[in-house]
């Protein structure tokens, strides 16, 4: 952090000193919370609502948002089983279901570069058209018993050395995007655009491309989490991921990403994907029902928000 | 003169990051008074304003309003003790009406019922642009009137907050003729009836023309106040420039080469015919203006607005311009007016600003390579001389002057063949001045080529090998360095009238 002053450093610590604090509350009010397989159950629970924000992250640094992501999840997790049911090669099935996501995505991305639609308004509208195409794809029906192959169980059930795969694979792609951000060229243009459009494109920055790319990413690891989550639960429902955009922005706004773009760091939305995770599961481990535990995670939200405000201020 | 004494203002003294932007300034309005306030860009006349409507706190001083101490901690109190401004950027709502734009946040109502009483808001609408002579319809909106009328319903709101102060910054700048003649009606009407008028130019002749008083500032210092018609044209650019433009401008030395850059026929929607060319090594001054086009012109030549015919050729080859990014690969560099909107990422640091265009440069294949983008940063940051606590400092907290040699400076990773400077030392301190046409003579002493636009004609005079004047759009006129002075350029920027 050189070069960086206090006030930076803090800002960036938020996050974590918040996490630590639900969990020190959490393990003192439930036993089980800190035992090892909670833990790793927990994590589990995580990685869904982690691929969406890490998308989302890249979205919002650009200035926009993408308010589909839930319905990609569950259209390509339904195509990815649809084919697998028509005897499509597992494997072949999960890589064209990622394509598919990110072809979801690069549609909204030309909407919005080319088309020069607002991001909000132009992802509400393919957020209905995806979950409506997915009902219309599955007769609104869940899509069951389509393979056998071990293969494509071990993307939402398998363990190595002990973890869950779908753990192992959001911390490999959060490496990776971590470095692309960081270090590549694409990455350091994600975020000049959202912190001045103009400047960028008179920079000769392609801010079409970039965005369009941004989207595609995103779709395609809204994609994997739902082709896991079909995986995990054997199923695909057309109601899968709903509302779950909501979630993957909670946790990259928690996480100390602008919504205003141009500021932020993929770091924090793992912090806030966790700190969602650990409350989830925190307060269904305190036997808390599921209409109070919307109440108080509305409200880490806006108090980490304010905090947020009173620190930048 | 026996008028009261409105405002007064002593001593007054600011500084910003340790930067003295002020020093003991001395400044006083009285009522029925037009005073000028003239100083180049950066000598302090926007500060000083800014502590009289408590936008700024002042360091030291004292400001008296009719003799009593006040120290305003925001506008509102500025507004309350009866002194508005009226800004270069109008503060008008451009999808609400004249009437509504009038009283916004004061809307009249009947009694505290919330219920608007549009009838009297009309009809005090009506009075109040009467009062300044002006015909608007108070119903229409805004957005559809012109610069002028906006600045007229300015003006009448400025009245009927019962102003007694009115400070103009810059009013002319983007009005018409026509338009300036009528500001100046209402001017002379304000002043007959007892208003104090602060107004900011640098334009001479309007000084001459309609204001009483004129009092000049130079690098944030006080130099003095002098009554119109008691001083002369000399005296008073002596006071404003102060010293012999020698010193500034450094001396230039170049052997100027072929002809790098040819522009033919160029027209759009806000210029047409443009014809004109920049030779290896050259400095071409471009005058005009404001709102003459030409920065549109120069934003064309950049593939950032499009043009409708015309052709430019690079090293006589025919150039292919459509975005941004094909000026740049065909070797041209664009520091753009407005080095916040559109020069700067104000969210990114110092490092990751310079690279912005050649990040390619520093990186293999896609990925950056930190010691690469270091090692160039280092070099520019050395090379520009930039004032800076290291690169991973926001460009935002850097001063106008850093900023722009930041702007500059990330331009010279694409190794440009043409440099293309639009008012570079706009908002830049004295000695970053002399530090920008320093590296302006660097680069054409490497044969790079450069068109500086520029609205200060010593700089234009002082810098350029040749001077283009636009004029609406057009080209009025064309000077070389020896022949070129400031007449013959405002005689072909204004049409030669």
């Amino acid at each position: 952090m050189r070069g960086q002053s206090l006030g930076q450093i803090m800002q960036k610590l938020g996050p974590v000193i918040g996490l630590l604090a639900i969990v020190i509350v959490l393990s003192i009010m439930s036993p089980q919370f800190l035992s090892l397989d909670n833990l790793l159950t927990m994590l589990r629970q995580v990685t869904i609502i982690a691929l969406l924000a890490f998308g989302m992250t890249f979205v919002i640094l650009t200035g926009g948002i993408d308010l589909s992501v839930g319905s990609t999840l569950a259209l390509a997790g339904a195509l990815t089983a649809g084919m697998m049911a028509s005897g499509i090669d597992p494997i072949l099935a999960v890589l064209l279901g990622v394509l598919a996501g990110a072809v979801m995505g690069a549609f909204n991305g030309v909407i919005i570069a080319k088309g020069k639609v607002a991001p909000f308004i132009a992802t509400l509208a393919t957020m209905t058209i995806f979950r409506g195409l997915t009902l219309v794809y599955t007769d609104g029906r869940p899509v069951t018993g389509f393979t056998d192959s071990q293969a494509f169980d071990l993307i939402g059930r398998g363990y190595l050395f002990g973890i869950p795969i779908p753990v192992i694979m959001m911390f490999v792609i959060f490496f990776i995007l971590l470095l692309i951000l960081k270090k590549t060229v694409f990455g350091r243009h994600v975020y000049a655009i959202g912190g001045n459009e103009e400047a960028s494109i008179l920079s000769g920055i392609k801010v079409n491309r970039v965005k369009i790319g941004v989207y595609s990413l995103t779709g395609a690891l809204a994609a994997l989490a739902g082709i896991i989550l079909t995986s995990r639960l054997g199923s695909a429902s057309p109601n899968a991921g709903f509302t779950y955009e909501l979630d993957a922005i909670a946790a990259v706004v928690l996480g100390g990403t602008s919504l205003a773009g141009g500021r932020g760091w993929i770091f924090g939305t793992l912090i806030g994907a966790l700190i969602i995770g650990v409350l989830n599961n925190g307060l269904n481990l305190l036997g808390v029902s599921s209409n109070y535990q919307q109440i108080v995670k509305g409200a880490v939200i806006l108090l980490a928000v304010l905090l947020d405000r009173q620190k930048s201020s | 003169m026996s008028q009261q004494t409105l405002i007064e203002m002593k001593g007054i003294s600011k500084s910003f990051v340790g930067n003295k932007v002020l020093n003991e300034v001395n400044f006083e309005i009285r009522a029925s008074e037009v005073h000028a306030l003239l100083g180049e860009n950066g000598a302090g006349k926007s500060t000083l304003m800014k502590i009289l409507t408590g936008i700024y706190e002042r360091d030291e001083g004292e400001v008296f309003v009719k003799g009593d101490p006040v120290h305003f901690q925001n506008t509102k109190d500025s507004e309350e003790a009866g002194i508005a401004v009226i800004h270069q950027e109008l503060n008008i709502i451009p999808y609400l009406t004249v009437m509504e734009n009038m009283f916004l946040g004061r809307e009249i109502k009947f009694g505290k019922t919330g219920f608007l009483n549009t009838k009297k808001m009309i009809q005090l609408t009506k009075e109040y642009l009467g009062q300044l002579g002006v015909e608007i319809d108070p119903l229409v909106n805004a957005g559809n009137l012109s610069v002028g009328q906006q600045q007229m319903v300015e003006i009448a709101k400025a009245l009927s907050v019962n102003a007694e102060v009115i400070v103009m910054d810059e009013p002319t700048a983007a009005l018409t003729d026509r338009e300036i003649e009528r500001l100046f009606e209402v001017i002379e009407r304000l002043r007959e009836q007892g208003v104090g008028i602060v107004y900011i130019s640098h334009r001479m002749e309007e000084i001459f023309k309609i204001c009483n008083r004129v009092s000049v500032l130079r690098d944030g210092e006080y130099i003095g106040t002098r009554v119109i018609g008691e001083v002369e044209y000399d005296e008073l650019i002596s006071m404003l420039v102060g010293r012999e433009l020698g010193t500034l401008f450094p001396e230039r030395d170049v052997d100027v080469g072929d002809v790098r850059l040819k522009v033919e026929g160029l027209t759009s929607d806000v210029f047409r015919n443009i014809n004109f060319e920049v030779k290896q090594g050259e400095i071409l001054g471009v005058a005009g203006l404001m709102g003459a086009g030409r920065s549109e012109i120069m934003q064309a030549l950049f593939g950032y607005r499009e043009i409708e015919s015309g052709n430019i050729f690079i090293d006589g080859k025919k150039a292919k311009i459509k975005k941004p990014i094909d000026a740049i690969k065909s070797g041209i560099g664009f520091v753009t007016e407005d080095r916040k909107e559109e020069g700067l990422v104000l969210s990114m640091s110092v490092r990751e600003n310079f690279t912005l265009p050649n990040l390619d440069d520093v990186s293999k294949q896609t990925v950056i390579s930190s010691q690469k983008e270091n090692e160039f940063v280092d070099d520019m940051v050395g090379r520009f001389n930039v004032k800076t606590s290291g690169r991973e400092q926001e460009v935002k907290s850097l001063s106008g002057g850093n900023q722009q040699k930041i702007v500059i400076g990330k331009w010279l990773g694409i190794n440009p063949k043409i440099l293309i400077l639009d008012e570079p030392t706009r908002g830049v301190d004295v000695g970053a001045k002399k530090e920008i046409y320093q590296i302006m003579n660097e680069l054409t002493a490497q044969g790079v080529s450069i068109i500086m636009i520029s609205s200060e004609l010593p700089e234009v005079l002082g810098m350029s090998d040749r001077i283009l004047v636009i004029h609406e759009g057009q080209i009025g006129g064309e000077l070389n360095r020896d022949e070129a002075d400031q007449e013959k350029i405002m005689y072909a920027a204004t049409g030669g009238e």
